[in-house]
């Protein structure tokens, strides 16, 4: 148990960041999670800063989604999953037996890697959509829409789509939809930020745009992005987690990674000798 | 950024036309005869789908036809406001059997809907389970039964029990009819949901139940839609599970528990009796359900269509 808390701890901010070291929001110690007995993940600990933007990175199949699926209880909904472990936002276990995984899911926002608006919603009613369950009844058509309107300014969307927000969403673009459902995880002002390679179905301009929403999104909540893509983790990140088979390799500042990696497994693959 | 460096002319190497040696004649040659055929092969496999075609809808286009000839006369204000006027007397319509009709299809939607879409839901929400599997073969099995085992089960249910025939058998003989359809179409719809789109809305805080009842059915509706009318379509013109629970009325009736009259027992009733001012009728009778059924379909797409017109989840 030392030895993984020690790991925690020696996260150091070597980002060049502004402001003071900020807290932890998210921790997660001993996490294993597991498909049908078989491990996915393996004794991971580790802790996420508010306002930085960490970076998960693998080969596939490596676990790095299946971590990130944990973080906001989604990896339960699959059959078969199992948890072990303890993760705590703002020092409250995620898992406790009194917490109802969807009011988890509420303040852990999530993005995957293929847009999902909902076809049957208009661009209005699909950024609405969260503040539906997050807040019963209580707003007020006019509150909710300066919401909608605040969520698409944060994802980059308003000036593109403020005149089309009664329109379906199945014509926007790829990289529109992608930040279409950013908006969407904004609206409920999560305090997390999950994107499961939010790029990996995009071509390189969304890629840049959501890429630089990434970066906004930084000065106000942790964000946590699993990549396949290397250059992006050193373009986005503050700190970049490498797994391989499950397990967490290191997690270190993400110039230190790509630069003066600690194992030499981190090495071998940032440098292209396998995955 | 600097002026570009001018590129030497490109050379276009020369084209060499010379004429073609005789084995590339020949190749011509079969090549053309090889075109000549496929076309002909092609063109005669097309007029045979287009004969398939024509004789797939031939036998519709005949009814309506038909029935368009035989009935139409018939088919006046009358036929829609007055009951059954007694043998020997001339008008009359069917008000009461049109309206037992709506009444007996509506009953049937409220019975059948709700049990058919939950079970479809159901289905995928627990498919691989030992009961997903057994409902989904039972509902096979439901829909292979003949309609009459149906009012059967619906006569023992609910008019031998009750001692007389009723509108609520004949509503739950057709619900029970409808289920099967409705469950199948809803299962197979809801599993053309992108799972994406599950995981959005619970990744959102939706619950589960709150992620299939809204986003999950709602994207499926279309097509869920389209299961229910043809559903109430079918069994719109079903007479035998109508035979002895509903049992038709002479009257325009609207109580439940009485019996009631139905357009298809009524095209029956007048189809098999000796009178030509019956068969006239029924005629009638019959081109005005088709009609009613085409006029429920148009109405239900129109009033559920999506905003967007959007098919499915495409």
């Amino acid at each position: 148990m030392s030895a993984h808390a020690a790991r925690a701890v020696t996260l150091r901010d070597a980002s060049g960041a502004d402001d003071p070291l900020p807290p932890v929001r998210l921790s997660v110690a001993r996490l294993t999670a597991a498909f049908h007995g078989r491990p996915a993940v393996r004794d991971v600990s580790l802790a996420l800063r508010d306002r930085r933007v960490t970076a998960v990175i693998g080969p596939s199949g490596c676990g790095k989604s299946t971590f990130l699926r944990c973080l906001n209880r989604m990896h339960e909904t699959v059959a078969g999953a199992t948890v072990e472990g303890r993760i705590t936002l703002d020092g409250e276990d995620i898992y406790g037996a009194q917490v109802d995984a969807t009011s988890v899911r509420k303040r852990i926002g999530m993005v995957f890697q293929r847009p999902t608006p909902f076809p049957t919603l208009s661009i209005r009613d699909n950024v609405a959509a969260g503040l539906k369950v997050v807040r019963d009844g209580g707003a007020s058509r006019g509150g909710a829409d300066q919401i909608v309107e605040r969520a698409m300014r944060r994802a980059a969307i308003w000036d593109e789509l403020k005149d089309r927000l009664a329109a379906s969403p199945m014509g926007l673009s790829g990289g529109q939809q992608q930040r279409l459902c950013i908006a969407r995880a904004l609206a409920t002002e999560p305090q997390v930020l999950l994107l499961d390679e939010p790029t990996a179905s995009l071509d390189p301009v969304s890629t840049l745009k959501v890429e630089e929403l990434v970066h906004e999104l930084r000065r106000q909540m942790a964000v946590i992005i699993v990549t396949h893509n290397m250059q992006q983790a050193a373009r986005v990140s503050d700190e970049t987690a490498f797994f391989l088979q499950g397990e967490m390799i290191e997690l270190t500042p993400t110039r230190q990674l790509f630069t003066a990696p600690t194992d030499p497994r981190t090495e071998s693959y940032i440098t292209g000798r396998f995955g | 950024m600097s002026a570009p460096a001018t590129l030497p002319p490109a050379e276009v190497p020369p084209v060499e036309v010379s004429r073609p040696t005789a084995r590339q004649r020949a190749t011509a040659r079969r090549t053309a005869a090889t075109i000549r055929r496929r076309r002909l092969v092609n063109g005669f496999m097309v007029g045979l789908l287009v004969l398939a075609a024509v004789l797939a809808t031939l036998p519709l286009v005949l009814i309506l036809f038909h029935l368009l000839r035989s009935g139409a006369s018939s088919v006046t204000l009358a036929f829609f406001t007055q009951l059954p006027k007694p043998v020997g007397e001339s008008g009359g319509g069917m008000a009461n059997a049109i309206l037992g009709t709506l009444i007996l299809v509506s009953l049937g939607c409220l019975f059948g809907l709700p049990i058919g879409i939950g079970a479809g839901l159901f289905l995928v929400e627990r498919n691989g389970t030992r009961l997903a599997t057994t409902v989904r073969f039972l509902a096979d099995v439901l829909n292979g039964l003949p309609s009459i085992v149906l009012a059967i089960f619906a006569w023992n249910l609910l008019v031998r029990s009750v001692g007389h025939f009723s509108a609520l058998a004949g509503g739950v003989a057709l619900g029970a009819m409808m289920v099967p359809m409705v469950t199948r179409t809803t299962e197979e719809m809801v599993r053309l949901v992108p799972p994406a789109l599950r995981e959005a809305a619970l990744a959102l805080g939706y619950s589960r139940a709150r992620t299939s009842l809204t986003i999950v059915l709602r994207t499926a509706m279309a097509g869920i839609v389209t299961g229910a009318l043809v559903a109430i379509a079918r069994v719109a013109g079903e007479t035998a599970p109508l035979l002895f629970t509903a049992f038709g009325n002479q009257f325009a009736s609207t109580a439940l528990d009485r019996p009631i009259a139905a357009l298809p027992l009524q095209i029956y009733t007048y189809a098999v009796s000796p009178y030509d001012e019956w068969h006239a009728q029924a005629w009638a009778g019959a081109l005005v359900l088709i009609v009613l059924v085409l006029a429920i379909s148009v109405t239900a797409r129109t009033v559920t269509r999506n905003k967007f017109d959007a098919r499915g989840g495409e």
